[in-house]
């Protein structure tokens, strides 16, 4: 790791002002995407601000079926809560399956949509419920906020505060993990709410996450897995690795999808 | 036996202080005014040096030195060796390229030792390294074996010409090539063994302290040889002369053949010591660890296996291109020749058999001997091809494989080795019948029902351990002796010390070699010693690797047992006034046979070193060393049995049932024994279906870098294994020993890939057998 500057923020608006203040500057969260890239030295921040002792930061509430979590709420935090595993028991079972304890310890919804890697599980939750980032200066909705891959709508310096969404009526998540890194070789998000059928694709695109809005239509008519045959996932926009070629990935989408809405009921 | 003897389930003394992290490893060490090194590496896979910059480094705060191979060069630091000298068909050498410790004008992988930075600290001997300018001028480079030898690739050393190092073969072509001309049927197929990564928990380290006031050396190092290394640094590397080297090897977090090799590192730290007069400490990171330890396996090969219409095996015929690296490692020529093609009769009466292997370089990391080293890649070969015959003779696999057992021995294989004893449908048997075989129908309907596809594989395979005797291998090449020496010593007050030349690494030898110490003398475990790993401490010896530790190794301490025990007679027939032939040992006391007069084993122990009342002649003390050369290798064998089911919609294997029937002769601790099983057989199922070394063809960067994209086993990849032994003693060794080290990795893959293409019904499927590849073949 090269050499940083810590400071630790007690505020949103001290963040800020940090951050603004720094040279080449580095939110940090639970520090588990950001600090191997630092030790890797692939990032070299001149400065990080720590936002983990920022209270207004952190926690979950769920007012009528208006679900908001704070952006440094951990995936640890998230996969236990009761009111998440009651108003959308598929994002509780999503934050319980990112990576291992230490990395659901430390790790927070914030950072990881802020870093929004194209093979994350949050960015599909984010995306087919339809969720609001909120951030200190306003209100994205997260179609708009994931741009492509490690890419977001955020601006220099913008700090995300939260993330809202409306309960679901069903949702499920199916992961099918990379064997090596266990990040989502492909991941899709369905669910169903007031506002219809929404799948959210991460791992898979090779644009980061998307929605497929063919399976949408399919599932808005009839939502069962069966609808989804008719349905076809064209692989050219698909990622292509060692580990899945896109034909393989395509192949991925529909499989998962048909079990998140399996899984749905 | 006794409650720790010889085939007691006892618990490792080791294991408190490695699971409480009190472990002491290399980098645990540390000694005053000691400095921290880091290498310059190679970014690029072939490329040629013209100048190395080293001014910005040497400003870098804390820097004390940058040393390159042109200093090395200077101060007579002699080149790495590969141990055994393997003959072409034609008669001629093996062309070996040089391999300079730290590289002068070319380097040659991703890794590549270019210079040694030392500083006050490694943050700052990473920073001085990141400094360092190389000016590469970058050549067109090659990873693939076959694209290596092909026509026009890019020339890697100048003395093997089309890269090529050896064309080697063994056996009788003109017989094989008669055989198969009149065989009934011929199965043939294209295997390739896949290219893994050791990944030793701990990584590779060096403390290397040269004083000058005593001008003396002394290395700490992950080795699994120390005696081997400080030989071959004094002998061939010019380090130090023995005499004023000292070669210590501490507690080693895995090896799994990875930590034989004296490397660079190791020789550049002392070097720089020297030069630097100060100690000076490397610890490989990760991603050194998976760019620059020695890779394993890597071969492409084809198989013909001839029957006859009865379908008995009349002749086998292997063509095997293997993967060296960019360098000769110490072992890389031994690997897929006297390891690999003599074991290609598997367990099977074959009268004609022949192998050609080729070797050849290429810009990637040294490929050598890990966990098995050969022998797996020999099991895969002919477990795969005999699954495939069966196949397609329309019988039934373990029939097929039944009726071609070796059934009587000793046997003469016609490929060099005589096994020498087995009970090969003894194993067979155990494992069907804990597998249950014959229900399998059953369980592939239901899970049918499931829409999962369940498939059944075996492997039945044979290998070679503690390699010897060191005259033979001596005559095939090999550069040095493969016996193992002990000494034991019996202090004043009973307790005793035994010294070996074999390596801890994981193994348990402080707890099984005091087994057997225990079980001859009658004495509990805890008044045993095990002192290993400090050529300062313990005599000549040639370490471990080849799951020799137990036939060789154990078998030394055995012989030096008969002469401690032969003295301790005398002394006690002398003071207990009986005949020498009526004393027996038991319990810790030495007794006189058919009478109640005994004398407690201190006792015995006390009077050889107070020599107050010793036989007329006797010289005081009690203390014996022994060297044992066995007569021929051990052959441990058995029958693995893997069942799977394969999701068809993703390709995912899950494996339900594994089962090893293994004959390991006689077992000292089986819980140790079950252990070194289920860690062998969890690394087969990481080859099978997991692990894979990628390298890009076009760069010659390594793909598989980090634990992201590197896929090793993991506690949820794997199912409980079953483990079972049945035993037939090996007539090699005084104790009937085998071997357990490697079996698992070597006799599983096979079984699983058979498993996998018998649910699957195609046979195209190459090792990992990963979700993507078994879809392939799914759809394919
Ligand atoms: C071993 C391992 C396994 C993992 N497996 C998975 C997995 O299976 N699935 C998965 O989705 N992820 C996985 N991750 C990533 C993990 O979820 C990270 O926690 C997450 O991606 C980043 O969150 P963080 O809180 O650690 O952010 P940090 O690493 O602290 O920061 C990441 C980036 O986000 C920025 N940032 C952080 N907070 C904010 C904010 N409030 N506003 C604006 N920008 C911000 C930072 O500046 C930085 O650029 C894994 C990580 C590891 C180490």
């Amino acid at each position: 790791m090269y050499k940083t500057n810590y400071h630790r923020a007690s505020s949103v608006e001290e963040a800020a002002s940090l951050i603004a203040g720094a040279d080449d500057g580095k939110l940090l969260a639970g520090g588990q995407t950001l600090i191997p890239t630092m030790k890797q030295r692939l990032a070299a921040p001149s400065d990080v601000v720590d936002l983990r002792h920022i209270a207004d930061l952190k926690g979950i509430s769920v007012a009528g079926s208006q679900v908001t979590i704070g952006a440094g709420t951990t995936h640890a935090d998230v996969a236990n809560s009761a009111e998440i595993r009651s108003a959308c028991p598929a994002l509780a079972d999503l934050a319980s399956h990112i990576g291992d304890p230490h990395v659901r310890n430390m790790g927070t919804i914030g950072g990881s949509i802020a870093n929004n890697d194209p093979a994350a599980d949050y960015p599909a939750a984010m995306v087919a419920l339809g969720a609001t980032i909120h951030t200190n200066s306003r209100e994205i909705s997260a179609d708009d906020f994931f741009v492509g891959m490690f890419e977001t709508a955020l601006n220099d310096g913008e700090i995300i505060t939260a993330v809202s969404f409306n309960a679901p009526e069903k949702a499920a998540y199916q992961k099918f993990p990379n064997p090596a890194s266990r990040y989502a070789m492909t991941g899709v998000f369905v669910a169903k709410g007031a506002g219809g059928v929404r799948v959210g694709v991460t791992g898979a695109g090779s644009d980061g996450v998307f929605r497929a809005t063919d399976m949408e239509a399919a599932l808005g008519a009839n939502f069962s897995g069966g609808a989804l045959d008719a349905t076809s996932v064209d692989s050219s926009g698909m990622l292509s690795d060692l580990h899945g070629s896109s034909d393989y990935r395509a192949n991925l989408v529909k499989v998962m999808a048909r079990r998140a809405v399996e899984a749905a009921g | 036996m006794g409650a720790e003897g010889i085939g007691a389930r006892i618990a490792r003394k080791e294991d408190k202080r490695f699971i409480t992290g009190k472990g002491r490893y290399t980098d645990d060490m540390v000694v005053p005014g000691m400095k921290h090194a880091m290498f310059v590496r190679s970014p690029h896979a072939h490329a040629k040096i013209n100048g190395i910059d080293k001014s910005a480094a040497l400003a870098v705060p804390g820097v004390i030195d940058v040393l390159d191979g042109q200093q090395l060069t200077e101060d007579g630091i002699g080149s790495l060796i590969c141990g055994w000298a393997i003959t072409s068909k034609d008669g001629s050498p093996m062309n070996m390229g040089d391999w300079r410790p730290l590289a002068t004008g070319k380097v040659r992988y991703v890794g590549d030792a270019v210079a040694i930075v030392v500083a006050d600290t490694r943050a700052q001997a990473r920073e001085g390294a990141e400094k360092v300018e190389v000016d590469y001028e970058e050549l067109p480079s090659v990873t693939d074996s076959t694209a290596a030898i092909a026509e026009g690739a890019p020339q890697i050393h100048e003395n093997a010409p089309g890269n090529q190092i050896f064309d080697w073969e063994l056996g009788d072509s003109t017989t094989v090539d008669a055989a198969l001309a009149s065989a009934a049927h011929i199965t043939e197929m294209d295997v390739v063994n896949n290219r893994l990564i050791p990944n030793a928990m701990e990584p590779r380290a060096a403390l290397g302290h040269y004083n000058s006031a005593e001008d003396h050396y002394t290395c700490w190092t992950t080795s699994q040889n120390p005696h081997v290394a400080r030989l071959v640094m004094s002998a061939f590397y010019n380090v130090a002369p023995e005499n004023k080297l000292r070669v210590i090897a501490p507690d080693v977090g895995g090896g799994f053949g990875s930590k034989i090799y004296i490397y660079p590192e190791e020789i550049v730290c002392l070097w720089a010591s020297k030069r630097t007069d100060v100690p000076v400490k490397w610890v490989a990171d990760r991603t050194e660890s998976f760019m620059c330890d020695a890779h394993g396996r890597d071969h492409v090969s084809n198989i013909k296996i001839a029957f006859d219409s009865e379908n008995r095996i009349t002749a086998i015929k292997v063509d095997t291109l293997a993967n060296i690296g960019a360098y000769m490692s110490l072992f890389s020529s031994a690997t897929p020749t006297y390891l690999y093609a003599t074991l290609l009769s598997g367990q099977y009466n074959v009268a004609n058999i022949h192998a050609n292997v080729r070797t050849v370089y290429t810009n990637t990391a040294p490929v050598d001997a890990y966990r098995g080293a050969g022998r797996p890649e020999a099991c895969y070969l002919i477990e795969r091809a005999m699954e495939t015959a069966a196949r397609e003779l329309g019988v039934d696999p373990a029939e097929l494989r039944r009726k071609n057992f070796i059934t009587e021995f000793p046997h003469q294989t016609p490929v060099i080795m005589a096994y020498d004893a087995g009970d090969f449908g003894a194993s067979l048997d155990a494992a069907m019948q804990a597998a249950d075989y014959s229900g399998f129908a059953a369980r592939k309907a239901e899970a049918a029902g499931r829409g999962k596809l369940r498939g059944i594989g075996l492997s039945c395979y044979i290998e070679a351990c503690g390699i010897a005797p060191s005259q033979a291998v001596g005559s095939l090449g090999a550069g040095v002796g493969l016996w193992e020496s002990a000494e034991v010593r019996v202090n004043a007050v009973g307790t005793i010390e035994v010294l070996t030349g074999s390596h801890s690494h994981g193994q348990g030898h402080e707890t099984t070699f005091a087994q057997l110490v225990a079980d001859r003398l009658g004495v509990g475990i805890d008044t045993v010693s095990i002192v290993h790993g400090d050529t300062d401490k313990v005599q000549m010896g040639m370490g471990t690797y080849g799951s020799r530790s137990g036939a060789v190794g154990m078998s030394a301490i055995s012989v030096a047992l008969d002469r401690v025990e032969a003295k301790a007679k005398k002394i006690a027939a002398h003071l207990l006034e009986a005949d020498e032939a009526d004393i027996v040992i038991e319990g810790g006391e030495l007794k006189v046979a058919g009478t109640d007069k005994t004398l407690p084993w201190f006792q015995m122990a006390l009077a050889a070193y107070t020599a107050h009342n010793l036989p007329e002649g006797m010289e005081p003390g009690l203390k014996e060393t022994a060297f044992f050369d066995p007569a021929n290798f051990t052959f441990p064998a058995g029958c693995y049995i893997c069942e799977v089911e394969v999701d068809p919609d993703t390709g995912v294997t899950d494996v339900i049932q594994f089962v090893a029937a293994d004959d390991f002769g006689t077992i000292i601790n089986p819980m140790i024994v079950e252990g070194q099983v289920h860690g062998g057989v969890a690394q087969g199922i990481g080859q099978a279906l997991l692990e894979g070394c990628a390298y890009d063809p076009q760069s010659g960067q390594l793909l598989t870098a980090s634990y992201m994209d590197y896929t090793m086993p993991r506690a949820d990849d794997l199912p409980s294994i079953d483990v079972s032994t049945t035993k037939t003693e090996s007539p090699s060794n005084p104790l009937g020993m085998k071997g357990c080290g490697e079996a698992g990795a070597i006799g599983s893959p096979p079984a699983v890939i058979n498993a996998i293409t018998d649910a699957i019904g195609n046979n195209d499927l190459t090792m990992p057998a990963t979700p993507q590849a078994v879809w392939a073949a799914i759809n394919g």
